[in-house]
């Protein structure tokens, strides 16, 4: 029997919570105990705004902790004294952003001084005392709004009605919802992760998927949703799964569907919310189909000049195309003019960033391109030390998917058993984690012992990068990181019951 | 009359922007008033002192637009400490919104009382929130949970006299998850407190603490399926803290709980795994443990592509999670690889984590990895990487060659920070295996000139002084760094005159005059006690008797290897059972960064808990200890003459609270070892004088290994000393 410590259980809750320019200002403030006063933001501001060495996202200080997260230009922060956990403050965080996101477009130091009012009424509806509360968007937009939200929920509810929903078993979705018209979209979203090595070896190819659904549905709408899961294949059909049954390693449930049900029998049943929503997300490692294959052939003349050849094949089936393809080809940093040749789309050297950027508005599948280009270098007494980036590519493919993951159906049950019509599309995109490295050669560095040079900074990615050394600074624009799905029109397939 | 009370009370301005302000909020514009309140909340947000409008803005109070009302009310809350005498001219209004017939607003109206922290209104609390716990509408029955939590934090004695707590248990069993979820966390919230506040020396009010009966178990267990994400995370948080009956229902709550591992909130999943963790110890049966074992790892690798700071979070968690059950994540090496642009923060606790789950069948493509990652430029970062490499060819003896091979590629770079950090790999190199990679020697005494790093420079030494018969010209290469001694840090004073004895030792013929000049310099002129002593013993062991030396010095070495764990077997345990919190993050007990606050550790219990940790060392160490004989127990010098003792204590970056502890006994130890055998002076006018070649005996020294006769308590900081050089991996 081992031994088990009595001792005191983490607290969960942070009990002070403040929204940050970039100059380290208070925009927005909230404390719930005693144990912090306000003071506590100007700790903050010198500690960390102003302090561009900061090596993790929770920095403590004596017994204070800060958990801070950055968004465009505000820091969202939670200030806590507690052993509190950890992850449900910075999950917090991001509901937070995202919540805020759906009220006023964006959460950005504008945006907090001229919803500031709204923010508070917000904070103080899904943090009470430091404990979140109900932070579903849908229910909230009921009866949190603004002159600026035309939320068609504005409607003056009854206020009983809401607290039911904000408090119910289905505290996502109203009970009265009517359409004239039931339908139901389903968006399979999947972004690719590629990391592959200079010889040209997959160092890691994996999906990360999104199902996302949007249900206009009336009453209480009781739906059941099959993908070509293999495990749900090989149990229904006896082992008989067919080649295209997909493997998931792991997903994850909005939580209107019933977790149990899915542990015991894969079905996943739910009452969805109304409107739009994840209802899933999923991870596949096995037999991706990578739509774009990149080779790089990088040859290097010298210390002079480089050679590129960048030949980009699709993979996938001629009827289908990748859109917005945009690479990434890093250069090195003495580089001083590129000459770029290529038959499609655009290829152009963009010296801030060190990069040629090639972009290929449409690409048919099953066509290949190429791109050649030559970068002349100076000669430099001290080399700089060079990252050595990798080539990035962002695409997105319609209609595809490259785990091969299929919705097979789409069931709704309703008391008044009307009819539903489903829709299914499918998107397979990329945007900066589709990775290819170069294998230069030549080593990055200069010979000179180059002793300490840091690198500054350690906010969150999708900002750039100052790399101070040897009284030079390089700009990293790392971009992309934060994919979002553009919502275009695109091919909508009918789903078959 | 309100202006009399509160204007006339102070000297109330002209102009300005509060004059204007005051003017708005007495308008007869209903817009306007609204208007002004808002200006006035934003002054309030950037820290203008706004106290001086508090009866203009408490007039607007009584409204039926409820935005309004959260203004007054955000404002109130604001200052309510600060004019606690006028808050008493709201409660009327509170006490009314309390019986609205709208349940927001009751639930608005009690939600601010709560916050409003003022001794005075709290008194008028009490009725609003009985009514409001037995209110049938959920919403506001959830909040009047809550509420509770906030009066104990003000009233203590309030709460549970007037029965609040004890309806909270009530609560529990309420028929909407949301408001069980409410009722668990304010009673977790209170046990807490009530805990801290028995600090002093008393036990805690039974009524105040939360204890988690078999019926409440079940019923926990019924609203975790039902309430929302966070009401969740509150339910888990309480199943880890229940001590199950037997391993039945422990089976049972793994069960119940393991669906939750497919919720899309990380901090769900996260906290379902520390519930599994801490009832897996009771689970007898293997199968289920296996399977909750598989399960688990999925939604782990997930967390890995999520936001970077819940990702980090979810590393950190790994790697402790890794230390317990090394098979987690056996074939997931490949997500760890890090991406170009991850934050440094993950890419350097992705590294951490790689080395764990390095084996036969990944190390080739780990290689592979690790060496592309050298080249990067955050030097942090590459330093890390190098120094992985060292400690995968420890691990993995079979990729120990081609480890070398990649270290020799980074040293031909030839940048300084990449050697500098190879040629300490390689020393670790070469404890693990001492004959097999000598001819790699002279590429790093090629580098020799290069190195200004202290750490770097004690490990080339000591490689130098090992090899010393093997390396033709090592009196040579030992005399640039005792030309410089004085110059040198003291670590690498220490090893060049543990590597000079040895050169000596050795090949005597060579280090006569080198050994002489060394000792000579080290006992006149160091300041460092511990090189000096040092100094003096080598100097009486060569003196009396160079067979002892030989024994002492050349003796021969354990092979290291890298520790399962970074911390103590207890503290591990403690910490799994706080997966998700911040303690696991930190891999340190929450007492170490939690102040004597709110949650602050006790005196009490702080006692108790040194006492477990003591234990706990002492036993990790015996396990260290065993199979070392006594020849090792001799050899007492060599663990920190690598300097390895600060090495850790820096790398371990604060994080593991017992590094240090045991480097500085380990450090002290010589000392209390001369001063009790022989007094210092004693020992400078026998040796101020001597020659090595003829052995004096000083009466004071009746044998040889004299030093020795005390050594007794040598052994004991050996051990641990030891365990910290393991610890660096």
């Amino acid at each position: 029997m081992t031994k088990v410590f009595v001792r005191e259980i983490a607290g969960i809750c942070p009990p002070a919570f403040f929204i940050f320019n970039q100059k380290g200002e208070v925009l927005i403030s909230r404390l719930y105990r005693t144990d912090l006063r306000r003071s506590i933001a100007d700790v903050f501001r010198i500690q960390v705004v102003s302090n561009n060495d900061v090596r993790s996202p929770i920095v403590t200080l004596g017994s204070t902790s800060f958990f801070h997260v950055r968004v465009n230009n505000v820091y969202v922060l939670a200030v806590t004294k507690s052993n509190v956990n950890a992850a449900l403050v910075f999950e917090f965080c991001y509901r937070f952003t995202s919540i805020a996101k759906s009220y006023f477009g964006k959460l950005d130091e504008e945006a907090v001084k001229n919803n500031f009012v709204l923010i508070y009424e917000l904070i103080d509806e899904i943090l009470d005392f430091g404990y979140p509360q109900n932070s579903e968007i849908d229910a909230l937009k009921m009866y949190i709004t603004t002159e600026g939200v035309k939320s068609e929920l504005a409607v003056r509810e009854d206020s009983s009605k809401i607290t039911s929903q904000a408090t119910g078993n289905v505290s996502w979705r109203r009970s009265d919802v009517k359409y004239r018209k039931n339908e139901a979209f389903v968006d399979v979203v999947e972004s690719v992760n590629l990391m592959m090595s200079a010889k040209g070896t997959i160092l890691r190819a994996d999906v990360d998927g999104q199902i996302l659904m949007r249900a206009y549905l009336s009453g209480e709408p009781e739906c059941k949703f099959g993908l070509n899961d293999k495990i749900v294949l090989e149990k229904s059909e006896r082992g008989s799964a067919g080649d295209n049954a997909v493997e998931l390693d792991d997903c994850q449930f909005h939580q209107c569907v019933r977790l149990t049900k899915f542990d015991t029998d894969r079905t996943i049943s739910f009452i969805p919310p109304d409107g739009e929503f994840e209802l899933m997300r999923y991870r596949s490692t096995t037999n991706i189909n990578l739509p774009l294959r990149v080779q790089p052939v990088v040859t290097e003349h010298g210390r002079s000049r480089v050679e590129y050849t960048i030949a980009v094949r699709t993979t996938f089936n001629t009827k289908l195309s990748a859109t917005d393809v945009v690479l990434r080809i890093p250069t090195p940093l003495n580089t001083t003019t590129v000459d770029v040749k290529c038959a499609t789309g655009k290829g152009k050297y963009v010296p801030e960033e060190n990069v040629i950027v090639w972009k290929i508005p449409r690409l048919q599948g099953g066509s290949e391109c190429t791109l050649t280009a030559m970068a002349e270098l100076t000669a430099t007494t001290n080399r700089q030390p060079w990252a050595r980036p990798p080539i990035d590519v962002d695409f997105q493919v319609l209609m595809f998917t490259a785990s091969g993951l299929l919705v097979r159906f789409l069931k709704v049950f309703e008391k008044s058993n009307y009819n539903s019509v489903k829709w299914v599309r499918y998107l397979t995109k990329a945007a900066g984690s589709y990775q290819i490295r170069v294998g230069f050669r030549y080593f990055p560095f200069c010979i000179l012992p180059l002793d300490r040079f840091t690198l500054n900074g350690s906010m969150p990615l999708w900002q750039s990068y100052t790399v101070a050394c040897l009284g030079f600074n390089l700009q990293f624009l790392l971009n992309g990181f934060r994919s979002y799905l553009v919502r275009r029109r695109f091919e909508v397939t009918l789903l078959h019951r | 009359m309100m202006n009399v009370l509160g204007v006339g009370a102070r000297a109330a301005p002209k102009k300005g922007e509060n004059f204007e302000l005051r003017a708005d909020l007495n308008s007869e514009y209903r817009d306007r008033r609204k208007d002004a309140i808002k200006r006035v909340i934003a002054n309030m947000t950037v820290g203008k002192d706004v106290s001086g409008l508090f009866p203009d803005v408490l007039k607007n109070m009584q409204t039926e637009d409820l935005e309004q009302k959260k203004l007054v009310y955000l404002y109130l809350m604001n200052y309510a400490k600060t004019q606690p005498e006028l808050v008493i001219l709201a409660v009327n209004t509170f006490v009314k919104d309390s019986d609205d017939s709208n349940p927001l607003v009751r639930a608005l109206a009690i939600r601010t009382m709560g916050c409003l922290r003022a001794e005075k209104i709290i008194d008028y609390l009490s009725d609003p929130l009985a009514k409001a716990l037995k209110d049938e509408n959920p919403y506001v029955r959830k909040t009047g949970a809550l509420c509770v939590a906030k009066l104990y934090d003000i009233k203590p004695e309030l709460a549970i006299d007037n029965g609040f707590v004890s309806q909270l248990h009530e609560l529990v069993a309420d028929s909407n998850p949301m408001v069980v979820a409410n009722a668990v966390t304010a009673l977790s919230d209170i046990h807490i407190s009530a805990i801290a506040q028995a600090a002093e020396g008393t036990a805690p009010d039974s009524r105040a603490t939360f204890i988690i009966s078999t019926t409440v178990l079940n019923k926990l267990l019924i609203a975790l399926n039902e309430c929302s994400e966070w009401g969740r995370v509150a339910i888990l948080n309480c199943l880890a803290r229940y001590k199950a009956q037997d391993d039945r229902e422990s089976e049972h709550i793994c069960e119940r709980v393991m669906p939750q591992f497919q919720h899309a909130n990380g901090s769900v999943v996260l906290t379902a795994v520390r519930v599994i963790m801490v009832h897996m110890r009771n689970v007898q049966r293997e199968d289920l443990i296996t399977q909750l074992v598989r399960k688990m790892a999925p939604p782990l690798v997930t967390l890995i592509s999520a936001e970077p700071e819940v990702q980090w979070v979810a590393l950190r968690n790994i790697n402790l999670l890794l230390q317990k059950r090394p098979d987690i994540l056996q074939n997931e090496m490949r997500v760890f690889f890090c991406k170009y642009n991850d934050p440094p923060y993950i890419k350097v606790e992705k590294l951490d984590i790689m080395i764990r789950l390095a084996g036969e069948k990944n190390v080739d493509t780990l290689l592979s990895e690790l060496k592309e990652y050298a080249s990067e430029v955050d030097v942090d970062f590459v330093r890390k990487s190098v120094k992985a490499i060292g400690q995968c060819a420890i691990k993995v003896d079979s990729s120990a060659e081609r480890c070398v091979n990649v270290l020799l590629d980074l040293i031909s770079t030839r940048v300084s920070y990449v050697v500098q950090e190879a040629v300490v790999v390689m020393k670790d190199i070469f404890r693990k295996y001492p004959d097999n990679y000598e001819a790699v020697i002279p590429t790093l005494c090629a580098n020799l000139e290069e190195l200004d790093e202290p750490e770097a420079k004690a490990s080339l030494i000591w490689i130098i002084g090992e090899y010393a018969d093997k390396i033709e010209n090592a009196d040579e290469l030992l005399a640039i760094f005792v030309e410089t001694f004085m110059d040198e840090a003291y670590q690498v004073q220490l090893q060049t005159l543990t590597a000079v004895v040895k050169l000596f030792l050795k090949k005597p013929d060579n280090a006569q005059g080198l050994v002489q000049r060394v000792l000579e310099t080290a006992t006149k002129d160091c300041e460092s006690p511990d090189v000096r002593d040092r100094a003096y013993i080598y100097w009486r062991l060569l003196s009396t008797d160079p067979g002892a030396a030989k024994a002492v010095v050349l003796a021969h070495r354990p092979p290291i290897s890298l520790p399962r764990t970074t911390v103590p077997a207890g503290v591990l345990e403690e910490l799994l059972g706080e997966i998700g919190s911040l303690a696991s993050v930190y891999h340190k007990p929450a007492e170490t960064f939690v102040g004597r606050g709110r949650i602050g550790a006790d005196a009490l219990k702080r006692s108790t808990e040194l006492d477990d940790e003591t234990s706990v060392r002492e036993k990790a160490f015996k396990t260290v200890a065993q199979g070392q004989k006594s020849e090792n127990l001799l050899d007492f010098d060599e663990p920190e003459a690598n300097g390895e003792g600060v090495r850790s204590s820096i790398m371990g970056g604060g994080l593991s609270s017992t590094s240090s502890g045991p480097a500085g006994i380990g450090a002290k130890a010589p000392i209390s070892v001369l001063t009790s055998s022989n007094p210092l002076d004693d020992l400078v006018s026998i040796f101020g004088s001597s020659s090595l070649a003829v052995p004096t005996h000083s009466p004071s020294i009746p044998s040889p290994l004299a030093p020795f006769s005390v050594t007794p308590t040598a052994p004991k900081p050996q051990p641990p000393a030891q365990k910290d050089l393991l610890g660096i991996f």
